[in-house]
């Protein structure tokens, strides 16, 4: 029988798992969450159950049913709170899938599994561009506001003002209001006259992508019912405060994002969210040896198998797309990966999802480009990275003196995306400021900052008494 | 009033009981649900920043929710770079902010 | 006089900033970007305690006099805007851990106290008042003043900044294809991935990978990769000061064996985070990650600072030290192709050894007084003989 081991229990990973199990493999399923469900199906935790908790979530159902099934069948295991931590290639092409399991970041115990396959569905997190003040208490990842909303039930603020660009900001606006928040404004970055260009020039795609419309549909109506204002052209160039958020400058932007003068104005709040779209999660697939797109997205084929033997991508990955794309690429993998083809009959459905949402994905990004210009709205003293604190007036003032191209050594004289996070926040915006492009090329030395060998920091401690190739198989449970 | 709790009473979840859990964080308790993440119970006492950053000193709290940014890390029950909001919080745990100074130079040859 | 550099890494930044400052035409060229190989993934100990006495210390002891000066001039000459090539004098300490390393590190000691090198014996409460932190059970401890650091990459970058000021070029993406040769065979430049360049001498400085470069200008180099991988920890608070070594560093640096050894160097960075290496494996040029490798470094690490348990791994990286079959750099031009220089073979001390590797050439390509013997570093020392003979058969 085949091990699958899919990595990710968000939808595209539940998807797989599931499919694959019908096709007869034996599934192991990781995720370094506590709860499955991923980013879509964010949810409370056992210990608070709730009357109608399906009111925050769409397609809740197909959530409950796809974990209820998984759950109670015997031939999947699924390990949260467990991360894969690194990925290994050996000479005989197979990997080495090391995982940590225990308290998030605390003592854990490593264990390393060998499977027969593997499916990469870590998903992407929101990119954030930088912007004066976003360092402030009381900025947020758009998600952040998402995550606190659906999964711990706290509005991350009473008066908040909503940023960036993409359909990603309709549902965080939605759920800041049914947590109590008032949203004092959301700021699409893009123009109406590119959206309507994209969103509806080919309108029978979107009665494809029919029922992802009428969430949009639905996000639309809550937004003219709550009287949210809603202004496209328009983005935050700065953010106010002290040792907290007080207030925001908004300004029109260009069609290319930069700020026009004159139109300026401060609205006073206490959260900002802010979102301009997502950055995929490819630490695992990079560490895999998996080939990246010019996008920058693992590049898959028709069966969801990436360029490694034996290892098969699905979800934001592969493609920012939606919870639906996840869907079909997490069962087309799971099914291909236990052995199946994706003509087969039993995964039709979801390759005519999978193609129909495709086609919106791509519509939907093309609507919501980031603007060439975002940076002249940062400042010298502006911090880029995060973590290093290295602000833009250095990152230009080092490339200019050293009249460097390599990105490597960019990093080691500026120290940015060498913190924390490992350039996850900062990477794509660090890199874009270096070189003026965010290709896989941008830089003389080949590299980017998508390698992370290690995928999440570990104690020493627990390195040191990781198993000395004690490899079992993904089913081995301690 | 800003970063808080959904008041249950009016949330359209319509919750159902829950239990009480208390974390300290510079010397005071702070009460959330129990379930919450570290930053969560923290969030839901609108403390917004725990930790404080090594160059220009500045606060810090949540940023992405979702363990990607570290921005979030505190020093758990003594246990460092503890990621605040993928930490659930365990009653009666001490938390406390982390301020990394950056080292000194050692210049010292010959001593 | 035209000089192409072959390698952007330390050693061809130092050797183009000596001869630009002495009035050569420089050319660097790279086929990729400026401190994008070795140079870039390894750590940046000076150092004179790892050594035994012979040629190589007393090019670790040049360059431990010259690199202050460097330090200086690079920050007088790039000011304050450039980024710091953290220069820190910081000393060395190394310890044995176990009964039987005792003796042999302070016989080794001793040897190195006979040529002149500053290598103090403490005893154990002196070592833990230099490192507070470390292991209390160790047993024997050697202080070495003259030990130093600088943070690589940045250093690479100044001096050839300094190197450019002088007039130096750089050019990057640009691969060294092979050699043009003038009516006497003599070589007379290079032919590159983007033209020809012409030069009256040419410097192979490309590291791990000067071997293949030496064969593509049309001469057999046994330059070989020796794997080494490091850890890196998040930021914590100010608890290693000085680079602290396990003894055990000494034997692992000279030997030729193919199998996974690791010796325990750790050191704090500017940033505040932690070093831990490192390994040393002869594997080619694989570059994949192999966990035992880390989990080794990690173990041993903790013999020195237990405190390190429970400390977070944030990075691991790795490089490939340049390293000659006799454990010696090569420094000096090459008799079987006339106006060809070799620096290179650096092994695992290739950042030390850099600004005093570059003078010992410029001396060479200037006829005049070398501050060191240069015959022991010459391609045709009878130690590498053997070795060429074999390469060439
Ligand atoms: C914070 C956030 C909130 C979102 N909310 C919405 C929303 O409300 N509506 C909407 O339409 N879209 C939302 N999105 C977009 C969302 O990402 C997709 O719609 C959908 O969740 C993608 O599914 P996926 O399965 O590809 O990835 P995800 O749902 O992101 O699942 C990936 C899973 O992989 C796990 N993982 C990653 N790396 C590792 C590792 N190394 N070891 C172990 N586990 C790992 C993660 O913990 C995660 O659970 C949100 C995105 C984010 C970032
Ligand atoms: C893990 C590790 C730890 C180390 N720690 C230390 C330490 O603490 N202290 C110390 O002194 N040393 C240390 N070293 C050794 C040191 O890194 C090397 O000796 C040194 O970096 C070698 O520098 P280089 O300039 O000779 O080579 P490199 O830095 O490798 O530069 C060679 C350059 O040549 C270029 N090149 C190759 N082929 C061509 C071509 N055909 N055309 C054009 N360009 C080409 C490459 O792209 C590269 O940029 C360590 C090494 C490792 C791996
Ligand atoms: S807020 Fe980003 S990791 Fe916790």
């Amino acid at each position: 029988m085949t091990d699958v081991l899919v990595v990710g229990a968000g939808p595209a990973g539940l998807a797989a798992a599931a499919a694959a199990r019908r096709r007869g493999a034996m599934v192991r399923v990781i995720d370094s969450a506590e709860r499955t469900g991923g980013q879509y199906w964010r949810h409370l935790p056992e210990s608070r159950p709730s009357g109608r908790e399906s009111v925050l979530h769409h397609q809740w159902g197909a959530y409950q049913s796809l974990r209820q099934a998984l759950e109670s069948d015997s031939g999947c295991t699924i390990d949260t709170e467990t991360q894969v931590w690194a990925i290994e290639r050996r000479a005989d092409g197979s990997l080495r899938v090391n995982l940590a399991y225990g308290d998030v970041d605390g003592t854990r115990v490593t264990e390393t599994v060998v499977p027969d396959r593997l499916v990469l569905a870590t998903g992407a997190h929101d990119r954030a561009l930088p912007v004066p003040g976003w360092t402030l208490p009381g900025v947020f990842t758009a998600g952040a506001a998402q995550a606190m909303a659906k999964g711990e039930r706290i509005a991350v603020g009473d008066r908040v003002v909503v940023a960036g660009s993409g359909p990603f900001l309709f549902p965080v606006t939605a759920s800041l209001g049914q947590a109590g928040a008032r949203v004092v404004g959301v700021f699409e970055a893009s123009r109406p006259s590119r959206m309507a260009r994209h969103w509806l020039a080919r309108p029978w795609e979107l009665m494809g992508a029919s029922h992802k419309v009428s969430e949009l549909a639905g996000y639309v109506a809550h937004h003219l019912r709550g009287r949210v204002p809603y202004r496209t052209g328009f983005g935050v160039v700065e953010i106010h405060g002290t040792d907290r958020v007080e207030a925001v400058t908004v300004a029109r932007l260009d069609a290319d994002w930069a700020p026009v003068p004159g139109t300026e104005r401060r609205i006073a709040c206490d959260a900002v969210c802010l979102g301009h779209g997502f950055t995929p999660r490819l630490e695992l697939a990079v560490a895999a040896g998996c080939e990246l797109t010019d996008e920058r997205f693992v590049r898959v084929d028709g069966e969801q198998r990436t360029s490694v033997d034996g290892v098969f991508a699905a979800g934001e990955i592969t493609a920012i797309g939606g919870v639906d794309l996840a869907l079909a690429e997490g069962e087309i993998a799971g099914w291909v990966a236990a052995g199946g083809r994706s003509a087969d009959a039993s995964v039709r459905a979801a390759r005519r999802a999978r193609d129909r949402f495709a086609r919106f994905a791509e519509r939907i990004a093309t609507a919501h480009p980031i603007g060439a210009s975002w940076s002249t709205w940062l400042q010298d003293d502006t911090i880029v990275c995060r973590c290093e604190e290295v602000d833009a007036g250095t990152l230009a003032r080092v490339a200019e003196s050293t009249a460097s191209v390599g990105l490597r050594s960019l990093k080691l004289t500026t120290r940015a995306g060498l913190g924390l996070c490992q350039g996850r926040i900062c990477g794509r915006s660090v890199e874009q400021l270096l070189s003026g492009s965010s290709g896989c090329a941008a830089f003389a030395d080949g590299a980017t900052t998508d390698r992370r060998p290690i995928a999440a920091p570990l104690r020493i401690g627990d390195l040191a008494r990781a198993p000395q190739s004690t490899e079992t198989s993904p089913h081995h449970i301690p | 009033m800003s970063a808080r709790a959904v008041d249950p009473r009016r949330d359209p979840i319509q919750p159902g009981p829950t239990d009480p859990v208390t974390i300290t964080f510079e010397g005071r308790e702070y009460v959330g649900v129990r379930g919450q993440s570290v930053a969560g119970v923290l969030l839901a006492n609108n403390v917004l920043d725990w930790r404080t950053t090594s160059t220009r000193h500045e606060p810090r709290g949540l940023f992405c929710g979702i363990g990607v940014c570290f921005d979030c890390v505190v020093t758990v029950d003594g246990q460092r770079d503890v990621r605040a909001c993928q930490r659930t919080a365990r009653d009666g745990a001490q938390v406390e902010r982390q301020h990394d100074e950056l080292p000194r130079r050692v210049e010292e040859a010959g001593s | 006089m035209r000089v192409v550099v072959i390698g952007a890494g330390i050693t061809g930044a130092a050797c183009a900033r000596v001869l630009a400052r002495a009035g050569y035409d420089v050319t660097v060229v790279e086929r990729g970007a400026v401190a994008g190989g070795t140079s870039a993934m390894c750590e940046g100990n000076l150092l004179v305690s790892d050594k035994t006495p012979g040629p190589e210390l007393d090019l670790a002891v040049d360059a431990a006099v010259r690199w202050p000066l460097v330090a200086r001039e690079l920050q007088d000459e790039l000011g304050p805007g450039f980024p710091s090539i953290e220069f820190e004098p910081k000393g060395g300490l190394v310890v044995s851990t176990t009964a039987e390393g005792a003796d042999p590190l302070r016989g080794f000691a001793a040897s190195q106290r006979d040529v002149g090198i500053d290598a103090r014996e403490i005893g154990a409460d002196d070592a833990l008042e230099l490192e507070p932190h470390l292991n209390p059970e160790i047993t024997a401890a050697v202080y070495y003043p003259q030990d130093a650091q600088v943070q690589p990459v940045a250093a690479v970058e100044a001096l050839l900044a300094s190197a450019r000021r002088a007039g130096a070029r750089v050019m990057t993406s640009t691969e060294v294809v092979g050699a043009l040769r003038d009516a006497t065979g003599r070589i007379a430049g290079v032919r590159t991935s983007r033209g020809d360049l012409h030069a009256d001498l040419v410097v192979n400085a490309a590291g791990p990978w000067a071997g293949a470069v030496a064969g593509t200008l049309g001469v057999e180099l046994p330059v070989l990769p020796r794997r080494g991988m490091v850890l890196v920890t998040t930021r914590m608070p100010h608890r290693v000061f000085r680079k602290v070594y396990d003894a055990d560093y000494v034997g692992a640096t000279q030997s030729g064996d193919a199998d996974l050894q690791t010796s325990t160097v750790v050191e704090s960075t500017a940033a505040g985070t932690v070093l831990i290496g490192s390994s040393r494996q002869r594997v080619g040029f694989d570059d994949r990650l192999d966990v035992e490798v880390i989990r080794e470094i990690a173990m041993k690490s903790l013999r020195l600072f237990p405190f390190l348990e429970d400390m977070q791994v944030l990075r691991t990286y790795g490089g490939f030290r340049p390293y000659m079959p006799d454990h010696l750099p090569v420094i000096g031009e090459d008799p079987r192709l006339p106006n060809l220089y070799h620096v290179t073979g650096h092994e695992g001390a290739g950042i030390g050894l850099s600004v005093s590797s570059a003078e010992l050439l410029l001396a060479q390509v200037m006829d005049t007084e070398s501050p060191l013997d240069p015959a022991p570093f010459a391609i045709d020392r009878p130690t590498l003989a053997p070795h060429l003979q074999e390469v060439a058969s």
